[in-house]
């Protein structure tokens, strides 16, 4: 019973890879069935992403887990075998596969650290899974653990807070100017990449009104459209800044484009209100002389480069402080997990050292049918006695080493030792039934099996 | 009792004082919640104290400076803690509590027996009231002002730092601080007009030049200049700033020359 992620995500593969293997939400419900039919494959759950495909399961053998899943994965896409995936993927178990989910939780392992968007890709992941009732016990408790793990890096970090790239440092350093963005003009000076993808983070931050520029009136013509703008002749841009209260300039040009008394004169039109200027284009566009202009504040490049770093910093320790939690939160989890496994692992030896007595009790009482009743007391007594010295010290070890890193391997120990069957399954049986669909049921025969015959011990059938 | 509330008020707003600083420079959550809280329950004592004192009072005695500070200061916290209340900006704290509570020592420095102002009629009231409603409105104009102006600084600079982090958006500190005159400036008005009634019936003119009502004619017409020139000549951000920090400086010397007149040399 091991807890198990294979996956693959934008650091390991490219986008061809990934977007063979996501899997659309309509089609979850039947890949969810389909994982959970795989041999000895308990539970399941499919995190499908732009950016990332993962599935995390529970298992009984890691080394069969890891295959099934593999095998799952490549089904997904019929022009994709299970080997050609082998180098895009990452495999990791137990306190490796919880640390790296709350790892994705908490947006640490997202291309953009500290994005919201994963989280709810997350819930709705956890959402399909459990109207397909793939998961149980454990996974429901570690995913829902992640969940909250990843609320508390939200509130206790500043990691969401950080602007992580230039476009992005361009709006916050807008939203320090003006505070409501949606009633303000962008003017797109010239068709940069960078002021493009500025342009964009604009939009997507409320801004609505977008005015297009380009030396080539064809182009400009269909960047306008595609920001839902409109445009203006180039030769006339510099007249009709003082409509715009963000100027974001990014051209080939070698030469300044716009000079201080172009600033000048629109401030003034626009009545002092402020104008927020951005220059991405390198060599410069705007001459730098514009930051003596009363209310226009000029950013190049170099200054919005600083501020990423500035912000790279501050995330960099803040994703520090996150790593830690999620450390101490995978603790948690671990401690979660061991206790499940001694607890049924004491019941199952009181048990069975019970049953002994009991039978033993009775066979020998059964010969000695002459004894008066405080006799037969004393021999119970005595049956008793022996049976819990025997046992008392296993008991208190095991309860002493549930959260000891040798914990599992004094579970293991005592199993051997006292024939136990496997207590974790028995677990699972029993605090499952309403979440036993499709995973724990098709399963529930070779669980049954299993369960009456003791395990000897590493029984591998597929390595 | 209205006493001892009144100094419970000045040790909170002193402790909150020194928090809110704190939290300029440190980027700290609890920082902010604490100085709040502090605040909310030196507002409340605050509160108590004034209403005691209300209460207590046997004649219909016009407020004196210490009363009229005092409710100044009042009044400054209640606006802060609305705007707090409504856009979440525990920065405005580190810069409308310190002002809170120099007003509230002052007020404690002052001898709190009764004033030197002569004959009392009850117009004085509505004239005290009106004129530090207007004050208080210039007050976080002028906060606001102060406000914009570091906002400015640090952006024109280039410097990032926890301040630039925790100041407002400049449109809003702008829009703050014309709200603030759009409100005061029709209460001041109000303000000198009660007061020249109440000269009138005092002292038999309404306006008599002396210093202290001249100069807050001149800050009434200072304001008036500041607003319409918003109005019609773009007198909006930096320069308002600046305007509306002239125009404070003006209220409280008009303010100190009216304490100095009734307690001292002066008159």
């Amino acid at each position: 019973m091991h807890i198990v992620v294979v996956g693959l995500s934008h650091k390991t593969a490219p986008v061809e890879i990934r977007e063979k293997l996501a899997v659309p939400e309509s089609r979850m419900g039947e890949a969810l069935t389909r994982l959970c039919s795989y041999q000895g494959v308990r539970e399941g759950i499919l995190l499908s992403t732009c950016n990332r495909v993962e599935v995390y399961a529970v298992v009984d053998e890691i080394e069969a887990g890891y295959g099934r899943i593999q095998e799952f994965l490549a089904d997904a896409h019929l022009s994709l075998s299970s080997e050609q995936l082998t180098p895009h993927l990452y495999w990791h178990q137990g306190d490796r596969a919880i640390n790296h989910l709350f790892r994705v939780a908490s947006s640490l392992d997202s291309m953009i650290i500290g994005e919201s968007q994963i989280l709810g890709q997350i819930k709705d992941a956890f959402e399909a899974a459990l109207t397909h009732k793939s998961t149980g016990i454990i996974l429901n408790k570690v995913v829902k653990k992640a969940i909250s793990v990843a609320k508390r890096v939200r509130t206790e970090t500043k990691i969401a807070e950080m602007a992580v790239s230039v476009s992005y440092a361009a709006v916050e350093l807008a939203k320090k100017i003006f505070s409501d963005l949606s009633e303000k003009t962008v003017l797109l000076v010239g068709a940069g990449e960078m002021a493009k993808l500025a342009a964009r983070h604009f939009i997507a931050s409320g801004v609505r009104h977008v005015r297009v520029t380009t030396r080539n009136p064809q182009h400009g013509l269909e960047l306008a459209e595609r920001f839902g703008g409109t445009a203006v002749p180039f030769e006339q841009f510099r007249e009709d800044m003082a409509s715009a209260d963000i100027v974001l300039v990014s051209t080939g040009a070698a030469h300044y484009l716009v000079s201080e008394d172009d600033v000048q004169r629109s401030v003034r039109q626009r009545k002092n209100r402020p104008m927020f200027l951005i220059d991405i284009s390198v060599p410069r566009n705007i001459d730098p002389a514009v930051r003596h202009v009363d209310n226009a504040f000029l950013f190049d490049i170099d200054d919005l480069k600083a501020r990423v770093e500035q912000n790279r910093g501050g995330r960099l320790q803040e994703a520090e402080k996150a790593e830690r939690m999620v450390v101490d939160e995978v603790g948690v989890v671990r401690q979660w997990l061991q206790s499940l496994e001694v607890t049924p692992t004491i019941m199952a030896l009181r048990t069975k050292a019970d049953d002994i007595k009991r039978v033993e009790v009775e066979k020998t009482l059964g010969r000695l049918a002459n004894l008066s009743a405080s006799e037969r007391e004393l021999v119970e007594a005595m049956a008793s006695s022996i049976v819990n010295k025997l046992i008392h010290n296993t008991m208190v070890t095991l309860k002493a080493e549930v959260n000891s890193s040798d914990g599992a391997a004094f579970v293991e120990a005592a199993r051997r030792f006292f024939s136990l069957g496997d207590p974790a399954l028995s677990l699972v049986d029993e605090n499952a039934p309403p979440a036993a669909g499709a995973c724990s049921s098709s399963h529930e025969e070779s669980k049954d099996v299993e369960a009456m015959i003791p395990r000897a011990g590493s029984k591998r059938p597929d390595h | 009792m209205a006493a001892m509330f009144f100094v419970v008020t000045m040790a909170l707003y002193f402790a909150a004082t020194v928090s809110f600083l704190a939290y300029l420079l440190w980027p700290s959550k609890a920082l902010s919640k604490v100085s709040l809280g502090m605040t909310a329950v030196g507002f409340a004592a605050h509160t108590i104290a004034l209403v005691a004192r209300m209460v207590g009072a046997t004649d219909v005695s016009p407020p004196d400076f210490h009363e009229a500070l005092s409710f100044f200061s009042w009044m400054l916290i209640l606006v802060f803690l609305a705007v707090e209340f409504r856009h979440r900006l525990h920065v405005l704290g580190s810069f409308i509590v310190p002002l809170a509570l120099v007003s509230l020592v002052s007020a404690a420095a002052l001898p709190d027996t009764a004033p030197t102002l002569t004959p009392v009629f009850r117009t004085l009231w509505v004239h005290v009231t009106l004129s530090m409603l207007g004050t208080v409105g210039f007050a976080v104009a002028f906060v606001a002002g102060v406000m914009y102006l570091i906002q400015d600084g640090l952006l024109k600079s280039k410097r990032f730092n926890t301040l630039y982090s925790k100041l407002p958006a400049l449109d809003f500190l702008d829009h703050l601080s014309q709200q603030s005159i759009v409100m005061g400036f029709p209460l001041l008005t109000l303000g000198i007009i009660t007061g020249a009634l109440s000269a009138e019936f005092s002292r038999g003119s309404y306006l008599n030049w002396n210093p202290e009502q001249t100069w807050a004619l001149v800050t009434w017409v200072f304001y008036f200049a500041v607003l319409m020139g918003r109005l019609t000549m773009g007198w909006r951000a930096k320069r308002a700033a600046y305007l509306t920090i002239i125009g404070f400086a003006g209220v409280i010397l008009t303010l100190i020359g009216v304490v100095l007149k009734s307690h001292g040399p002066v008159s």
